[in-house]
């Protein structure tokens, strides 16, 4: 298996391309050319995610499963600035803390699939719940745009979204639109455009939680960098191991194939029994 | 250090940490993050009111919930019934019109008899019944029913019936596989992909069947309007059926609870797991393409595949009724043997031997029925609901016959296609074997209650 440049050095575009056989393995994403872009589609349920999609991808759209699971695997083509994006319309979900197969395919294929660029659809309405999925993205990845879709809602509830300050405060491209009637996907793609290619530089507000954890994350970090080697955000590991979630596990071994996490996984299981 | 020690390090440093509901603390301070950033960027203008919040304390109120269910659902087949009488009339006046006409095209060809008989008579009869019995209501059920889809109201039903279900020992998610039921068991079967656990999952897919599907509205609505609206007077005749179907979805959702309950405490015993119901915001319903989606997704497709199952089954019918087997034709024989169980049943043989011979389709029983009480009956002309009724009062329907009827097709095994789509969902030939033995013994303990129990009370 061919693996990424294992340096993980920021701005290296070795390092942040996708690798062609996972993605057709794993998540059944098939690159037609090396130039095509690939692109995740995350948010909550019900946010008119699918809307975006089909407005971006139109008839050029190919749905399947996720290999072995049951869950509705969705990809659809769309050009923009002369280049190919191929879209994939993740499961709708609430969290990415792996509570159900939805939540665990979503994360494996932001984590393990290594999208160009994730936008993230938010309901404008409720905003609030929607957030928490943008920060738990963010912890995962860095090359977020998030999409503020059902603006027209919002306002009929007497509710005006400040786009400037939430992309300010999230160090990432914020873009509002109106899927169902097509307002700002254009604006859309062009944020999603730059931050593929790196035109953009995002700086995701990083999560921090409370000093204890905090202090479990840095002594436990460094040493899962070293098994880890810059495939994954060793942070976001530490604290996945930090609640207890032997799912990720499972998934760093499937997927990376470290052989270490075999027996981190055995070790982990051991000690907590 | 080598990485095995580090690895083990690590594992013991996050178990020291686990004790203190660590999981419950990182998802805590993410919602604080997110509570505190959304308070700063949403400018929330006075005086509004949030009227989704409003009608959801009505529609979801635990006194009003119900209510308000039932009155919708009334609302919904009252008109259904009143609007399809005149339509339904009109399209069988003119199909059997043709009927004459294809006669004579017949006879002036000096096609033979029998020709004659397979395709006029078997054929083409069976399928104008469909048409005219099923079109109609269809036309006004599904858009209505497409629209409360469309507003919103579904997602409350299934809050509604969330706590019941939850006390049966089932999924509160299996409130929305099974108004998705409603549409076609077979797609409610397939949305129980939705249910996590196995466990529940497995009671969803049982239990589905005990909704009636498009095919068995019409068949529903047919016999309801037919002897309960009758029985009611003409006045009040829709009110009365569309009660009477409002009653019977009630005694199907009643079902379902009650074997879901009785599932999870034998075969498939555990614990009821939670989860989130979202529900969504009340959205205007884009009226043009509700149009659309139930009439080309809905009707449309529940009639093809009525037309598709039925025009063979009609040949097929006819051609049994007279083939003639020691004097009598097989559809008789068949009839009779079947006829002993069907009276204990409250029905008869014939009404048996159309529930199995439906069962590739559910929308083709009444068509069946109606085909083989014509081929051994004395009347030949039928060409209105009133002749229907006579027909089936000709064969000794009471409103018990009706009723029964009523429920073993509430009740009965699930379609050909549904059992193959649970052999699919859950790859076992178990499932579908147990799905078929639990509806259909439900449906012969109802039956055999209420027609034992009419007659002990001398209510017949």
């Amino acid at each position: 298996m061919s693996r990424p440049c294992q340096q993980g050095c920021s701005g290296c575009p070795s390092s942040q391309k996708e690798d062609p056989q996972v993605l057709q393995e794993k998540f059944a994403v098939k690159l037609t050319s090396p130039e095509q872009i690939v692109v995740a589609l995350a948010g909550n349920p019900n946010v008119g995610k699918s809307t975006v999609f089909n407005a971006l991808t139109g008839l050029n759209q190919h749905t399947g499963n996720w290999p072995g699971k049951t869950v509705t695997n969705a990809q659809g083509l769309t050009r923009h600035k002369n280049r190919e994006f191929i879209l994939v319309d993740l499961p709708g979900t609430y969290s990415l803390l792996a509570n159900s197969v939805d939540e665990q395919v979503a994360r494996d294929f932001l984590c393990f699939g290594n999208p160009q660029a994730t936008i993230v659809v938010v309901d404008a309405t409720c905003l609030e719940r929607n957030l928490n999925l943008v920060f738990q993205v963010l912890e995962i990845t860095s090359k977020v745009v998030v999409c503020v879709n059902l603006l027209d809602e919002a306002k009929r509830k007497g509710l005006e979204v400040n786009i400037k300050t939430l992309s300010q405060e999230l160090g990432v491209p914020v873009v509002p639109t109106v899927a169902r009637d097509g307002q700002g996907l254009k604006e859309l793609m062009n944020a999603v455009h730059d931050v593929a290619l790196g035109i953009i530089k995002t700086n995701p507000q990083k999560m921090t939680y409370d000093q204890d954890i905090e202090e479990a994350i840095q002594t436990i970090e460094p040493k899962l960098n070293n098994i880890l080697q810059g495939l994954l955000d060793s942070r976001w590991v530490a604290l996945r191991l930090l609640d207890g979630d032997h799912t990720i596990l499972q998934s760093i071994y499937e997927h990376l194939k470290v052989d270490a996490a075999h027996s981190l996984e055995r070790r982990v299981t051991y000690c907590h029994d | 250090m080598t990485s095995w020690q580090a690895i083990g390090q690590i594992a013991r440093e996050t178990k020291d940490y686990q004790s203190n509901n660590l999981r419950d603390r990182i998802v805590g301070n993410i919602y604080n993050k997110a509570e505190a950033l959304a308070e700063k960027v949403v400018n929330r203008s006075q005086g509004t009111v949030n009227w989704d919040r409003r009608i959801d304390d009505v529609l979801t109120s635990p006194i009003w919930g119900f209510p308000i269910m039932m009155l919708l659902l009334g609302v919904v087949f009252w008109l259904t019934i009143t609007g399809a009488n005149v339509p339904s009339e009109m399209i069988a006046s003119v199909l059997f019109w043709g009927q004459d006409r294809l006669t004579e095209l017949f006879m002036a060809w000096g096609a033979p008899a029998w020709l004659h008989g397979v395709l006029v008579l078997g054929l083409y009869r069976c399928l104008a019944w469909v048409v005219s019995v099923m079109l109609p209501p269809m036309a006004i059920f599904f858009p209505c029913f497409t629209l409360l889809e469309d507003l919103g109201y579904l997602p409350r039903i299934a809050f509604n019936l969330d706590r019941f279900f939850k006390k049966a020992g089932a999924h509160g998610k299996q409130a929305l596989t099974m108004s998705m039921g409603f549409g076609c068991n077979a797609a409610g079967i397939i949305a129980c992909r939705i249910i996590e656990s196995p466990r529940e999952k497995m009671i969803a897919i049982l239990t589905n069947n005990f909704v009636p599907c498009n095919g068995r509205f019409p068949t529903l609505i047919a016999v309801s309007t037919i002897f309960m609206g009758g029985a009611a007077g003409y006045a009040y005749s829709s009110m009365a059926a569309a009660g009477t179907i409002v009653l019977l979805v009630l005694a199907g959702i009643a079902t379902t609870l009650a074997v879901s309950w009785f599932l999870s405490k034998t075969m498939l015993k555990g614990e009821p797991s939670s989860f989130t119901l979202e529900l969504p915001p009340y959205r205007r319903p884009q009226i043009g393409r509700v149009i659309v989606r139930s009439i080309f997704d809905r009707t449309l497709f529940v009639l093809y595949r009525a037309v598709v199952v039925a025009a063979p089954a009609g040949a097929l019918i006819w051609i049994l009724a007279n083939i003639m087997v020691g004097g009598q034709s097989i559809v008789a024989h068949a009839a009779n043997w079947l006829d002993p169980f069907g009276r204990l049943l409250g029905m008869d043989g014939y009404i048996m031997l159309a529930f199995i011979l439906g069962l590739p389709a559910n929308e083709i029983v009444l068509p069946i029925l109606i085909m083989s009480y014509l081929a051994t009956g004395s009347m030949l002309e039928l060409d209105s609901l009133e002749a229907l009724r006579k027909l089936l009062l000709d064969h000794g329907w009471t409103w018990l016959t009706a009723l029964n009827v009523l429920l073993f097709s509430l009740l009965h095994f699930p379609c050909a296609t549904t059992l193959l789509t649970i052999r699919k969902e859950t790859n076992s030939i178990k499932w579908p074997v147990v799905a078929f033995f639990l509806t259909t013994t439900v449906a012969i303990l109802v039956t055999f209650i209420t027609a034992q129990g009419a007659r002990l009370l001398g209510l017949v």
